[in-house]
């Protein structure tokens, strides 16, 4: 930068006016930048007739390249769904169960499958599936309603406890701090505690016992290991959705819980609910 | 008698301001009108402690009016910390979300904070060096006292309380979305008062100039007074719920007031941060450089091509969005034509370097000016280049466009204020020189350094969350989800906020600096009288 001027007179005039003791010179506009100025016009010239540009009283100009953002979008959505009709019209199809046996549609809904999920399901059941407090773990083998790649389908296409699916899996646990008295809550949470080896109060266990088999084992199950066609989870193993220490189930007995989820068959096509089942079918606890 | 006017306004004011306090909606309109009743009954006390005291007449008009600029100083850089502490922090908020204290909720968030950080740097810290400067370059440009008496007082303590109001207003939750316009009706009608006080003292002393012709650099400042002007009054058009609350509704709706927003939001850029401080630029660098301005036939064309041309960029801000495509083509082809104007100011304070190079070596404020020019010549290349609509469906909602807006607020705004603060204060409290030399290389260093972090991993966590965004595999599905793309830009996230830290200490090694300035440099006589040059 620290160029000498060489080529120049001794010095440009100045226009004469002085403020302050600042002076100007008067010297001409840069070569370089007038002509970019003058191709930056020109190019501008140029865009305003070949894109929409000038508005008329009813629309605008289109441009003589006829190009529209709303056109192109419809084009590529158009040209994504075309190129992939033909595998998904097979996905909708064919027996969910089988899927698995043809390597290019298992592969094919794997990854659909997890670009729905990332974008509709991850905001609860976390981007890697892994669930959060009241929103089920998805990469283990515990399933509330079923981890066949069939009930996984009914789950997502229907949903859980929604108003607005007829066919929605539906259960309903009582509040129990309606029926049973305060210690009889305790003492069935320590029950339940003990069933999957948490350290609880084994003063409590056996009265817990009693009152788990005349209220809880018509759902949960005499061994209380659930049953998936009530959405009754398993209390016998170390897996909690809402937690296992002794403040949070004597809170669900109390008040119970009533998770939803919506039903996705009314926003997603059947093939990508398909897809989905599938993606998480093959996360690692698909049964 | 006018202070009998005078005491009974303020006492008005006090007396509405109270009612409201009284039935007062919400907690921030509460807050605001107990702090106006409490600034307008200190006031009246104050008149009336004055009213039919024996008053000394001294005439004044041939001394320029320094006090307020001295005030301006002293708040451009209270501000600066304040912003730069603020952004530093909710910079952090990003990286480390547990800084979200439980116990701030409501008041301290990300949400609440960030409004505050913008309007603190843009309007409080930028604002207050525009106005101080503006009153000091048409002053001395124009030969004359600044013109109005005290009003240039009321300008500067009336755009503080307009700053206080908004930035408690924001900490208490009134705000009315509309980015770098937040703050909520009165805020506005107070602002606008006080900026038309600001314009008629401005205008008041080009009038009264004893120079022939009005100088390059109050053109630009008067360009971007009245043109702030109407940019605040149409984007604030707004109807009060009630008119003993905060909350207001907009008379824009839908694409309308997302256009009539971006028209605001750019043309704050454009005439705040660009042409407003280029008048900065244009008196504080051929000050410094003691060289004459470049080219005034430049200067001539690039100031009407950049005001004509900066008002109808606004709409690159919303491509790809419910705005129809004409409009968008619109500003997308002015902001491409925009950037030769923008680049003339570039030459013109580089060139006038020219004959002058050697300074860059000996004096650490040349230095701090150029390297703001540069800044303004990359960041209004970069802006155009932003502006094409395929290289904004890349940019658009990722951190390239907040490390956009910071190359252009540290590097540019950031540096030439700080240039001009070190010019301003030997000259105001008659100093010979400035306290420490070696305290300004620290400051530009740090800030330098700080700004290329800043900007730095902004475009690449910018560029890497686009790439993801639209990233997808054979079969044309998306591969990442949003939260992978917030997760990948942590390491960014930390580098962009040690750059915050970096900026920060700059400044406050400059405040350290000017106080040492007024306290220990030697002094000397004052030349402050309204000489016009010869």
């Amino acid at each position: 930068m620290a160029k000498k001027p060489t080529k120049k007179k001794p010095e440009v005039e100045t226009t004469g006016h002085e403020w302050d003791g600042i002076q100007e010179y008067n010297n001409p506009l840069p070569r370089w930048w007038l002509w970019t100025l003058y191709a930056c016009i020109a190019w501008g010239i140029w865009y305003v007739i070949a894109y929409p540009a000038w508005p008329m009283i009813e629309g605008a100009t289109s441009g003589y390249k006829g190009w529209s953002t709303r056109a192109n979008i419809a084009v590529e959505l158009a040209e994504a769904e075309a190129a992939n009709a033909e595998i998904n019209a097979k996905l909708a199809s064919v027996e969910l169960a089988s899927v698995a046996e043809t390597p290019e549609l298992q592969a094919y809904a794997t990854s659909a499958g997890a670009a729905v999920f990332k974008t509709w399901c991850a905001q609860c059941h976390g981007s890697g599936a892994a669930g959060a407090k009241g929103y089920p773990n998805l990469l283990d083998n515990d399933w509330l309603w079923g981890g066949a790649i069939e009930d996984i389908h009914t789950t997502i296409s229907h949903g859980i406890r929604n108003e607005v699916d007829d066919d929605a899996r539906y259960s309903e646990m009582p509040a129990f701090g309606e029926i049973l008295e305060t210690p009889q809550i305790d003492q069935v949470a320590n029950y339940v505690m003990s069933l999957s080896g948490t350290p609880q109060d084994a003063s409590l266990v056996a009265e817990g016992e009693t009152v788990f088999m005349d209220n809880c084992a018509a759902c949960h199950g005499e061994n209380a290991q659930g049953d998936i066609f009530q959405g009754a989870p398993n209390l016998a193993d170390a897996i909690w959705l809402y937690g296992g220490d002794f403040a949070t189930i004597k809170e669900t007995v109390t008040n119970s819980r009533y998770g939803v989820m919506p039903p996705w068959n009314t926003r997603l096509s059947e093939a990508e609910v398909r897809a989905v089942a599938v993606y998480v079918h093959q996360l690692g606890g698909g049964e | 008698m006018t202070n009998y006017i005078k005491l009974i306004v303020l006492g008005l004011i006090t007396l509405f301001a109270l009612i409201a306090a009284n039935y007062a909606r919400d907690l921030a309109y509460l807050v605001n009108a107990l702090t106006v009743a409490l600034v307008a009954a200190g006031l009246f006390l104050w008149t009336l402690r004055q009213t039919d005291e024996p008053t000394r007449h001294v005439d004044l008009s041939g001394e320029y009016m320094d006090g307020v600029v001295r005030a301006g100083v002293v708040a451009t850089a209270l501000w600066g910390v304040v912003g730069f502490l603020a952004g530093t922090f909710i910079a952090f908020q990003l990286a480390f979300p547990g800084l979200n204290f439980e116990w701030a909720q409501g008041f301290a968030n990300f949400g609440r904070l960030r409004p505050l950080h913008t309007s603190a740097v843009i309007f409080a810290f930028g604002g207050n060096a525009l106005i101080a400067t503006s009153f000091y370059v048409v002053q001395r440009t124009s030969a004359a006292r600044l013109w109005g008496g005290n009003l240039a007082w009321f300008v500067f303590w009336g755009y503080q309380l307009m700053i206080v109001l908004a930035a408690t207003g924001y900490l208490l939750g009134a705000t009315q979305s509309k980015e770098y316009a937040e703050p909520e009706w009165y805020v506005d009608l107070w602002l606008t008062v006080v900026w038309l006080a600001y314009l008629a003292v401005f205008l008041g002393t080009i009038v009264k100039r004893k120079e022939p012709h009005i100088y390059v650099a109050n053109w630009f400042y008067l360009s971007f007074i009245i043109t702030v002007a109407m940019l605040h009054v149409v984007n604030n058009l707004s109807i009060p719920v009630s008119i003993f609350g905060s909350k207001s509704v907009q008379v824009f709706s839908g694409v309308q007031d997302a256009m009539v927003q971006w028209w605001y939001g750019h043309n704050a850029v454009g005439f705040f941060l660009t042409a407003g401080f280029l008048g900065m630029m244009y008196y504080f660098v051929p000050k410094q450089a003691e060289r004459p301005v470049y080219s005034y036939k430049l200067s001539i064309i690039h100031f009407w091509a950049l005001i004509f041309i900066y008002i109808w960029a606004g709409p690159h801000h919303l491509h790809y969005t419910a705005l129809p495509d004409w409009a968008a083509t619109l500003g997308m082809v002015f902001s491409i034509i925009l950037w030769m104007p923008s680049w003339g100011g570039m030459i013109n304070g580089l060139m006038t370097l020219s004959g002058a190079w050697d300074k860059l070596r000996t004096d650490p404020v040349i230095r701090m000016m150029v390297i703001s020019i540069g800044f303004y010549g990359m960041s209004t290349f970069e802006g155009p280049m932003m502006s094409i609509r395929a290289v904004n469906s890349l940019s658009h909602y990722t951190d390239w466009t907040i490390g956009h807006v910071h190359s252009g607020a540290l590097g540019w705004n950031g540096m030439i204020t700080f240039g001009a603060l070190y010019f301003l204060v030997p000259k105001l409290w008659n100093r010979e020189r400035l306290y420490s030399l070696s305290l300004v290389s620290w400051h530009f260093w740090l800030a330098t350094i700080g700004i290329i972090l800043y900007a730095a991993s902004m475009w690449v966590t910018g560029i890497m969350e686009g790439l993801m965004w639209r990233e997808v595999d054979a079969n044309g599905f998306l591969v990442n989800s949003f939260a992978d793309t917030v997760a990948a830009k942590l390491p960014m996230y930390v580098v962009r906020g040690l750059g915050g830290v970096m900026f920060l200490s700059g400044a406050i090694i400059m405040c350290y600096n000017l106080w040492m300035t007024v306290k220990r440099s030697p002094a000397v006589e004052a030349t402050n009288s309204t000489v016009p040059a010869e």
